[in-house]
């Protein structure tokens, strides 16, 4: 009966591990690394790499007698995949535990609501700087999507020859500009009209709009690029002219990805520093006219807080830390906000 | 319509006597098919040169397209029929450096004239893909409306609802899909979509419905389901159908022509066209017998 099943040979080592036996290798040496670690009183980082060594080293042995070479690489391939995973995320973890376990001090109300107007040593907060990345971020993403996205279609779907090629040439040109580049071009730019020492929330704008830009049109090429040919084709077919089609069938097929892309964009720039320094300066207390007057950011805000810390300097230091979490919940709600997007009007694109 | 025109040939308006009579008898139920009645139209192309930059696809094509009838395009691959078939509606122009010299008359109307819009050309003479491919953002309602929606025609709630109800009705496909017309057409199987594609073409109300190997990506069962629709969508539209299977059209087809190269690297050329019964029993050239014989290469 079972002859017709048995008649594969199955070679060295034919038996089988029970199910989950690298997670059992895992807790086995986890316990037995964190005795050692105890009684010698190491260090957690010791612990963490001696389990890695122990799990590698158990599971090796044990497929390899029960289950064969094979086999025992399969699982030790596994083992050494995750483990280089499991490193490549300490350092986001470390800073993502460093950043809220820091910031949390100060991370209070009065934080969110006031400004730091009037303000020495304690209390004060972000208020004014929050609201200036809105603004300075807001209008650099208005001025940078639609440049983007039309220069995407015009690459896509109407650019050929040497007009086409210049412009991707300048492009990735563009998207090599440092961001202190960006930044002293837009204060070199308005320095013309409004003379040295000129600084703005329009500016800060500007820099972040010309670092914006190459991203956003690469991430809407891409996209573009994926939609079929076949749906145009169709839609050419019934009639429709070229604009028509690419207004109602190309980009609504691409949207998910060029929402993305421009999320992927914003929180690329929300965070830069270096341009907004030069552009935009730093001031106390809040101010809502980007074409007046000096205009508080977070990224500034942080750098200034923690640069130069007044008395007691400990305030100082936790108010950057508390600046630098509102930074990465803004850009963490940007990149919850634009995943939900892509899910919701999600199309998948066969092929 | 055009049934005052004088036919170009002869032998056309004898071909049609017989068998035209019970196509022009108004469809039983005017709710369940479109009131067309008349005639599609014909197309003639003149000596049509198609090129991709400077290779010669098809070369020196002349062929007279009759209406209301099922015309087939046989031959190997890389001959140049889906070439020709793209040029019927102007979509060969679409492929960089692709150009044609010739005429097509639509009816006596050239519509590769200067003056010519390609958009009106191909709202006149719509086209089935190989793929089916219907557009993955929109429901199998805003699919078979794409064509009125897309193009902004202004068109009541109520009359979008019957062209659409007509044009699924027509394309065999209503009674499968009228439960969810606002799903999503990526839902449908390979089958569905293409007869939803079909409908999609057919809701414009073309003269012409370009084929280009609709069958090519369905199972047989599927394929039967569109052969007989095209079948009953002649009575409508002007039908040019290009095909790798032989029985396809052998069965499905009134006319049928047949591309040949001479090696590869040659243009194509259609070397016969005929009534697709003398084409399968009594060609008039050798290459053509053996290729339906399947004694080609």
């Amino acid at each position: 009966m079972g002859g017709n099943v048995a008649t594969v040979p199955m070679g060295e080592g034919s038996g089988a591990l029970p199910p989950r036996a690298n997670l059992i290798c895992f807790g086995a040496s986890a316990a037995a690394s964190a005795a050692v670690s105890f009684a010698l009183g190491l260090s957690p980082f010791v612990w963490l790499v001696v389990t890695g060594a122990f799990t590698l080293a158990s599971i090796s042995i044990w497929s390899m007698m029960v289950e064969g070479r094979r086999r025992a690489l399969d699982r030790v391939a596994t083992i050494v995949i995750a483990e280089i995973f499991v490193l490549a995320l300490v350092p986001l973890l470390s800073l993502v535990y460093t950043v809220v376990n820091e910031g949390l001090a100060r991370f209070d109300s009065e934080f969110l609501t006031t400004s730091m107007r009037n303000v020495l040593g304690d209390g004060g907060g972000a208020l004014h700087a929050a609201l200036g990345t809105f603004i300075i971020t807001a209008i650099a993403t208005a001025a940078a999507v639609p440049v983007g996205i039309l220069a995407a279609i015009y690459l896509v779907e109407y650019g050929k020859g040497r007009l086409k090629r210049a412009i991707t040439f300048f492009v990735d040109v563009m998207m090599g500009i440092p961001s202190i580049v960006a930044g002293l071009f837009a204060y070199a730019l308005f320095e013309i009209f409004f003379g040295p020492g000129i600084r703005l929330g329009v500016m800060g704008s500007v820099a972040l709009m010309v670092l914006m830009i190459p991203i956003v049109i690469r991430a809407t090429e891409e996209m573009l690029q994926v939609v079929p040919n076949a749906l145009r084709e169709a839609s050419f077919a019934l009639g429709v002219p070229k604009w028509l089609t690419i207004l109602r069938v190309v980009l609504p097929t691409a949207l998910a990805g060029i929402v993305t892309g421009v999320m992927l964009a914003i929180a690329r720039v929300i965070g830069e520093t270096a341009p907004l320094l030069v552009t935009t300066g730093s001031i106390d207390s809040v101010n809502l006219d980007p074409f007046n007057g000096r205009m508080a950011n977070l990224p500034v805000f942080v750098y200034e807080q923690y640069k130069f810390p007044g008395v007691p300097p400990e305030a100082y230091i936790e108010r950057a830390w508390a600046g630098a979490l509102l930074l990465i919940l803004i850009v963490m709600v940007l990149f919850l906000a634009a995943r939900l997007i892509a899910r919701r009007y999600g199309v998948e694109i066969r092929r | 319509m055009n049934e005052t025109e004088t036919m170009k040939e002869k032998e056309m308006v004898d071909a049609q006597a017989g068998p035209a009579d019970p196509i022009m008898d108004p469809p039983a139920s005017p709710s369940a098919t479109a009131t067309v009645d008349a005639k599609a139209k014909r197309i003639d192309a003149e000596d049509l040169n198609i090129y991709y930059g400077d290779f010669l696809a098809v070369k020196d094509c002349s062929v007279n397209i009759h209406p209301n009838k099922v015309t087939a395009l046989i031959g190997s691959s890389g001959c140049g029929k889906s070439t020709f078939l793209r040029s019927l509606n102007r979509m060969h122009e679409l492929i960089d450096g692709a150009r044609v010299e010739g005429k097509v008359l639509l009816d006596g109307t050239d519509i590769y004239a200067r003056n010519m819009d390609p958009v009106l050309v191909r709202q006149q003479i719509g086209m089935v893909f190989q793929q089916p491919n219907p557009f993955p953002t929109m429901s199998i309602y805003e699919n078979t409306a794409a064509g009125l929606r897309l193009n902004r025609k202004k068109t009541k709630k109520t009359e979008l609802d019957g062209i659409v109800e007509r044009s699924l009705t027509g394309a065999h496909l209503w009674d499968e899909v009228k439960d969810r017309l606002d799903k999503p057409a990526g839902g449908l199987s390979g089958g569905q979509q293409q007869r939803l594609c079909i409908a999609r073409a057919t809701a414009i109300e073309p003269e012409v419905l370009l084929m280009d190997e609709p069958c090519s990506a369905l199972d047989p069962i599927a394929t039967l389901a569109i052969e007989d629709l095209i079948n009953e969508l002649k009575k409508r539209f002007t039908i040019v159908i290009v095909t790798h299977n032989m029985q396809q059209a052998a069965r499905a087809s009134d006319y049928t022509g047949f591309f040949n190269i001479e090696k590869s690297g040659d243009p194509g050329v259609l070397v016969e066209i005929d009534e697709t019964e003398k084409i399968f029993s009594n060609p008039r050239l050798k290459e053509t017998e053996d290729y339906v014989s399947g004694r080609f290469g």
